[in-house]
């Protein structure tokens, strides 16, 4: 009784359905789009509602170098996966450790942007409320930009022990989804903190 | 992956207990996994239930000081929180579990090690809740468990009135239950797009799997907001930031706004999967296909979609604009429609069926009646000038404990009543289970009928006493007369459960002469779930087994 063979009908033995990791990750993607939704909602309905200063037009500075780093590790990460598909693994491991360099130097543009902040104006997550929003959405992204560099350098040291082989280059593509995510958060971030906030 | 090989080289059952606990505290498989969720939230009923009690006893007539009224704004949140948090989801989501992958047959989850852990992060939410009854005090002496209301509007979540940890742990409990649930939806829908076996098309899954599909969407897009408000609130308290704080510019609407953007949509999350209970019982113990299928799925989308965008009309009396006022009650009616069109699909299904009153049936039979008047009251909440009238009044309380004990709960006792003997092997005793039955349906009709009337009468909840001589008194009464009621029908269950765990009669496979895979296989199921990979042609592939002259892949 525990099997139902009820005849084959035609077409089911090429019977195939989405890999389970990118719908995971797709599922992944949407509730953490629901929770950055959130925080950009309360930064937008906050903006110019800061009872004492410092407001953002006059200390925020656009990041506009950190920036074109973030986007351009994108491009590294899908070359990256391009290579590994093709079989060349040392041509990945030179995009994937790029990539990880540039998600560094992102994360160490906010480090610095935040350090002079905070020691040269003095403004922190209780100053006011354009301090809470900033910090809490450009952290809330710092956060999952860790997250993902964490990821990206858990790969690198199962490729250094020699552990990484092509097939799982799926895997990796999946990890990427993230990394894609991660950046477009960014777009809407600059555009919301440095564009329309200021 | 340890407890797959031991039960898989099927040891006595007389090994030692700690070897078995540690089975069951490691354990990654569905079947587990669900049965864990289930006594997680049996348990915490009776916690929740107990409290309710408790109000009820406080309110039984006027000026009664069994409790303090410090007390009693406790027992109102712990008891709003523990049932949605840790009754009503665990139950969903661990029926989905134990019921999903064997619908689909499936042979687990899509990723076991993922659920696991939303279930652990779920029980660390509901130890941190509980944990605040000892720990609430902190430094200040000031506070025990949190006392804020279980929807928390700020300011009162503020350092200023809420000292001590109470709502720390309260805010604790729900993040770490947010990402439990994120955590499963995700397995949810991935298990259901990815994990069907052969033929079994998304036209041909059964609807209770359909509508978990819907719901683990729900819950992506319901409980990730409220997972943001819990993380604000704790930076706010933590960090001394100003979301939430007037005093600095920051506002209490956008948090009543953020709670009820995920307060809303919740109540179709726990609804949407006793839907589906109601969809695979009614249509076997009426002895006839589910009537309307697609229109049931369109529905439940229907649902999904406008049960995101109706959450306002939890404040209409915070005072909108009128635009936003008229869109609120527009959207909040226009659900009543898909909803309406599920009841008279269930009808139709009945209707000229051969009828079997099992237990089983007799709860969903009750939860059709009772959630039809729980969506007629809601239509008239919707309007908003009478909302105005009967907000924050007991008129709201007996609405929405209509939908969730008369239209939820009723269908989870069906669904206990119709799942046990595949979970258990073992048949649950139907002479325990109609008296549970009437016990339970007498107690929540004089319970929450009654409600109504002092509401309508202008009873405020969350009061924790009353003047006499305002027409409330008799009122309250019955009220918490039927809580004895609802009590003595909870005992027949818990004995129930028990007793047929031990002594039940032995169930067999297939004792409802049911359609879906899951009773194709021995009960219990097997840990591999199916021997052979089942291929499915129609909707219901174990009536097709059964009448091969006749099987329904013919007119799909």
């Amino acid at each position: 009784m525990s099997a139902v063979p009820i005849g084959l009908p035609e077409g089911s033995l090429n019977w195939r359905l989405p890999s389970k990791g990118r719908v995971g990750m797709w599922c992944l993607i949407a509730a953490e789009a629901a929770i950055f939704t959130i925080f950009v909602v309360a930064y937008i309905f906050y903006i110019g509602k800061s009872i004492t200063g410092p407001q953002p037009k006059d200390v925020l500075h656009p990041p506009i170098f950190y920036t074109v780093c973030l986007l351009a590790s994108s491009l590294t990460i899908h070359i990256a996966l391009r290579r590994i598909t093709l079989g060349k693994m040392w041509a990945f491991a030179r995009w994937w450790l790029l990539t990880i360099l540039l998600g560094g130097i992102f994360l160490f543009g906010t480090a610095r942007e935040w350090n002079q902040l905070i020691f040269r104006q003095g403004l922190t997550i209780s100053t006011n409320l354009f301090g809470t929003t900033y910090y809490s959405l450009v952290g809330l992204h710092a956060f999952h930009v860790t997250m993902g560099l964490l990821a990206l350098l858990t790969v690198s040291i199962f490729y250094f022990t020699t552990r990484l082989r092509r097939e799982h280059a799926e895997r990796l593509e999946v990890l990427s989804m993230y990394w894609h995510f991660v950046d477009v958060v960014w777009v809407v971030v600059f555009t919301v903190v440095y564009v329309i906030g200021v | 992956m340890s407890s797959n090989t031991i039960a898989l080289t099927e040891l006595p059952a007389s090994r030692p207990l700690a070897l078995r606990l540690h089975e069951w505290v490691t354990t990654v498989d569905h079947k587990r996994l669900g049965i864990l969720y289930i006594l997680f939230a049996l348990v915490f009923l009776a916690v929740g239930g107990v409290e309710a009690t408790i109000m009820r006893l406080q309110l039984i007539g006027p000026h009664k000081d069994l409790v303090s009224p410090e007390v009693f704004n406790r027992m109102f949140t712990m008891h709003g929180t523990t049932m949605i948090f840790f009754v009503a989801m665990p139950l969903v989501f661990g029926f989905a579990n134990y019921l999903v992958p064997l619908m689909i047959g499936a042979r687990d989850m899509a990723f076991p090690r993922l659920n696991a852990f939303s279930f652990w992060m779920s029980a660390l939410g509901g130890i941190f809740l509980y944990f605040s009854f000892l720990g609430g005090d902190g430094l200040y002496g000031a506070g025990s468990a949190p006392d804020v209301g279980w929807f928390a509007y700020a300011p009162l979540t503020s350092k200023t009135f809420s000292l001590g940890h109470s709502t720390d742990y309260w805010t604790l409990s729900l993040l770490s239950s947010g990402i439990g649930s994120i955590g499963t939806a995700i397995n949810i829908i991935t298990t259901i797009l990815c994990l069907r076996c052969p033929g079994m098309t998304l036209g041909k899954m059964p609807l209770l799997v359909w509508l978990n599909l819907v719901m683990a969407a729900l819950v992506i897009l319901a409980v990730s907001p409220l997972s943001a408000a819990q993380i604000m609130l704790l930076i706010d308290r933590y960090l001394g930031a100003h979301f939430f704080d007037t005093q600095a510019g920051g506002s209490a609407v956008v948090w009543m706004h953020f709670f009820w953007i995920f307060g809303h949509p919740e109540v179709y999350v726990l609804v949407l999967p006793a839907f589906g209970f109601a969809s695979e019982i009614i249509p076997v113990f009426s002895r006839k296909a589910m009537f309307g299928y697609p229109v049931m799925v369109l529905a439940t989308i229907a649902i999904g979609f406008i049960g995101m965008s109706v959450w306002a009309h939890h404040m209409f009396t915070v005072g909108m604009s009128a635009g936003a006022n008229t869109f609120f009650v527009l959207s909040t009616m226009a659900i009543a429609v898909p909803t309406g069109i599920k009841i008279f699909n269930w009808m139709a299904t009945m209707w000229g069926g051969k009828i079997r009153f099992d237990v089983p049936m007799m709860f969903c039979v009750a939860f059709l009646f009772q959630f039809l008047v729980a969506g007629l009251t809601g239509v008239t909440l919707a309007v908003a000038p009478f909302d105005w009238q009967l907000g924050n009044s007991y008129y709201v309380v007996a609405h929405f404990h209509y939908v969730i004990v008369g239209g939820i709960l009723f269908t989870a006792f069906g669904a206990f009543y119709y799942w046990f003997p595949k979970v258990y092997g073992k048949m649950l005793n139907e002479t325990l289970g109609i008296l549970h039955f009437w016990l339970f349906f007498i107690g929540f009709h004089l319970t929450f009928d009654f409600m109504h009337i002092p509401g309508l009468l202008g009873m405020p909840r969350r009061i924790y006493t009353y003047e006499p001589g305002r027409g409330w008194d008799t009122w309250n009464l019955i009220v918490t007369v039927g809580v004895a009621f609802q009590a003595a029908g909870i005992l027949f269950f818990a004995c129930n459960l028990i007793w047929s765990y031990l002594r039940g009669k032995t169930s067999g496979n297939d004792p409802w002469d049911a359609w879906t895979l899951e009773w194709s296989i021995s009960s219990p199921p097997p840990v591999y779930n199916y021997a052979v990979v089942p291929v499915v042609r129609s909707r219901r592939p174990l009536w097709d087994l059964k009448h091969p002259e006749d099987p329904d892949w013919r007119y799909e």
